[in-house]
């Protein structure tokens, strides 16, 4: 059996994650302290992936990284495109994962008793100091929490990357698309593997996120908070 | 070493509108609950930018609204203690001290840790949590992480509001020890008038934003400007009042002619005495042909461990409707030596207890 769309699917989902933890924090720690309406639309636009359903999504990064779209040309212009590789199931993965961390992390710092951020205002540490060493260790947990759910929507992405990257077996073919075109083969044996190590790993990520919660839970009761 | 304010903001129900200067003794800032008394501080702090108007530290300009200076709260150093603390949780004591040193040397930032955790008797503790600590200890270390800077000037915000009773003495002793080594403008905000006495000697009353009165704590306690800052100074007693042209006070609430020490000023309008200062007459002929003495008969009482609060009223008609005109507040030992004298009992408001103001 060709174990590649295990290999895929993890590379795929860590890549996302780990850009989606970044980006995801830094719109969270910028949407900190802004009101009004322009904030507001841009809520709306960073939370859309979650809601718009995935082939949506997927015909429309198909429209901005295609070859008549703005970034597709931008991209041909350095002699490479994305549509159909690799990087496609990474950039489906992260846009459509990105909104869990966004809200998550954005819930978490929210969290933070800003008396905090102003008691070290007043102690001299500047704004990335005290994101880095006040808002951040106090948000981790959320932060956390976000990054899990993340990576597990990542891995359960089948419908903008089967638009964006299609299915190319050992490239492009993730454990969601290796299901869906097993059935369609009629091969019921190979889905089924599938979706046995699919469902592990959805056990060991939420069941790991539960109990480190917990765990979180006590250490936060150690520190006063609640 | 001075700081100046002059500060105008304007806030939900009124404008904060502030001008005051405070120098090396301490300033109390006593206000009613959401009279801009916190507001005030974080503009001080830099945490909150004032509607217009200027703010010195020494010769440093922290904000002026006309030159458009506004220095950052990270750059003003200025300790500020928060109500509840804001310690970091997930930081020991020692490295919440620690937080504000962070760009000196190490052994500069142990030195100068371990000096401000001796001055605040808070040696044994640095390796503990915040929430390991009890609140005297959390609120010394609160004091710690503020003087560690070395700050020019010290802002406390209700230090001892979130204290349980038993500790506040023991807390107030450790910031008066602060404050006279500070040498430096020291302000806390309180709502509580005896805290505020204690701990500062300078005064000043806020009211809705507006500074009611300022100056030698003693000077305002002992003669309010205003009936508004009589009241925030714990006066109970107050009465609407005319002069009348030979020199004495027609006390209208009171329904009775007063003799003040010196002739009242055309203006007054109102008189007021404090609670402790109502004499009981022992004696018919004690005090005989002095001025301010009056019958009085009891309304009813509310005890303290150690003193008693009399609600008097001058006429007995009154005191049979339940309505008393003043309070009188005395030692328990005194009570019981003329609880059961028949009433009327005699009661004096000495002339140099009574207090006239004009609004």
């Amino acid at each position: 059996m060709d174990w590649s769309p295990l290999l895929i699917s993890l590379a795929t989902s860590l890549a996302a994650t780990a850009v989606t933890l970044v980006a995801g924090l830094a719109a969270a720690a910028w949407r900190q302290n802004r009101a009004g309406a322009g904030a507001a639309l841009i809520d709306g636009i960073f939370i859309l992936p979650l809601v718009l359903p995935p082939t949506v999504v997927g015909f429309l990064l198909l429209l901005l990284f295609g070859r008549n779209g703005p970034l597709g040309k931008l991209l041909l212009q350095f002699g490479t495109t994305v549509v159909f590789s690799w990087p496609a199931t990474v950039i489906a993965a992260t846009v459509v994962s990105f909104p869990l961390m966004y809200i998550t992390a954005r819930a978490a710092l929210e969290q933070v008793d800003p008396h905090l951020l102003q008691a070290a205002r007043t102690l001299g540490a500047s704004e990335v100091r005290i994101f880095r060493e006040v808002a951040l260790p106090l948000a981790w947990p959320g932060v956390l929490a976000g990054t899990i759910l993340s990576f597990a929507r990542a891995l359960g992405e089948f419908g903008a990357t089967l638009m964006l990257a299609g299915n190319i077996p050992g490239k492009t073919e993730t454990i969601p698309i290796a299901i869906y075109f097993a059935v369609e083969a009629n091969e019921i044996q190979r889905a089924m593997v599938w979706c046995a190590v699919d469902v592990s790993i959805s056990i060991v990520l939420l069941g790991g996120l539960y109990y480190w919660t917990h765990a979180q839970r006590l250490r936060r009761e150690r520190w006063g908070q609640h | 070493m001075t700081l100046e304010v002059q500060i105008e903001k304007k806030l939900a129900d009124f404008t904060l509108d502030v001008a005051f200067r405070a120098t090396e003794t301490p300033l109390s800032i006593l206000g009613a609950s959401g009279a801009g008394k916190s507001m005030l501080l974080r503009c001080i702090a830099g945490l909150e930018r004032p509607g217009r108007g200027r703010i010195t530290l020494n010769d440093r300009i922290l904000f002026d609204w006309s030159q458009r200076v506004g220095i950052p709260a990270r750059e003003r150093r200025i300790g500020m203690l928060f109500q509840h603390y804001a310690l970091f949780p997930h930081r020991t004591v020692a490295q919440n001290i620690a937080f504000g040193l962070h760009d000196l040397p190490h052994d500069e930032q142990s030195a100068r840790t371990a000096s401000v955790v001796s001055r605040t008797h808070l040696a044994g503790l640095e390796r503990r949590y915040p929430r390991e600590l009890s609140g005297g200890e959390q609120q010394r270390t609160a004091l710690a992480r503020a003087l560690a800077i070395q700050p020019e000037a010290l802002l406390l915000d209700e230090p001892l509001s979130a204290l349980d009773t038993h500790l506040r003495g023991q807390v107030e002793a450790q910031l008066q020890e602060t404050f006279a080594t500070f040498r430096r403008p020291a302000l806390l905000v309180t709502h509580n008038m005896e805290e505020a006495y204690r701990l500062g000697e300078q005064l000043l009353v806020l009211a809705r934003g507006r500074v009611a009165a300022f100056g030698p704590k003693e000077e305002i306690f002992r003669h309010p400007p205003s009936s508004e800052v009589a009241r925030l100074t714990g006066c109970k007693n107050i009465s609407r009042a005319q002069p009348n042209p030979d020199g004495t006070l027609q006390a209208l609430d009171w329904n009775c002619q007063l003799r003040p020490t010196h002739q009242p000023a055309a203006a007054t309008k109102y008189i007021g005495i404090r609670a402790h200062h109502i004499d009981f007459l022992e004696t018919a002929a004690e005090q005989a042909g002095e001025p301010n003495i009056f019958p009085s008969w009891i309304v009813r009482t509310s005890e303290t461990p150690f003193r008693i609060t009399l609600f008097l009223s001058l006429d007995p008609a009154r005191a049979a409707a339940g309505e008393p005109h003043l309070q009188a507040e005395v030692f328990k030992e005194k009570w019981e030596r003329f609880r059961d004298r028949p009433q009327p009992w005699r009661v004096r408001l000495a002339p140099e207890s009574l207090f006239a103001m004009p609004d």
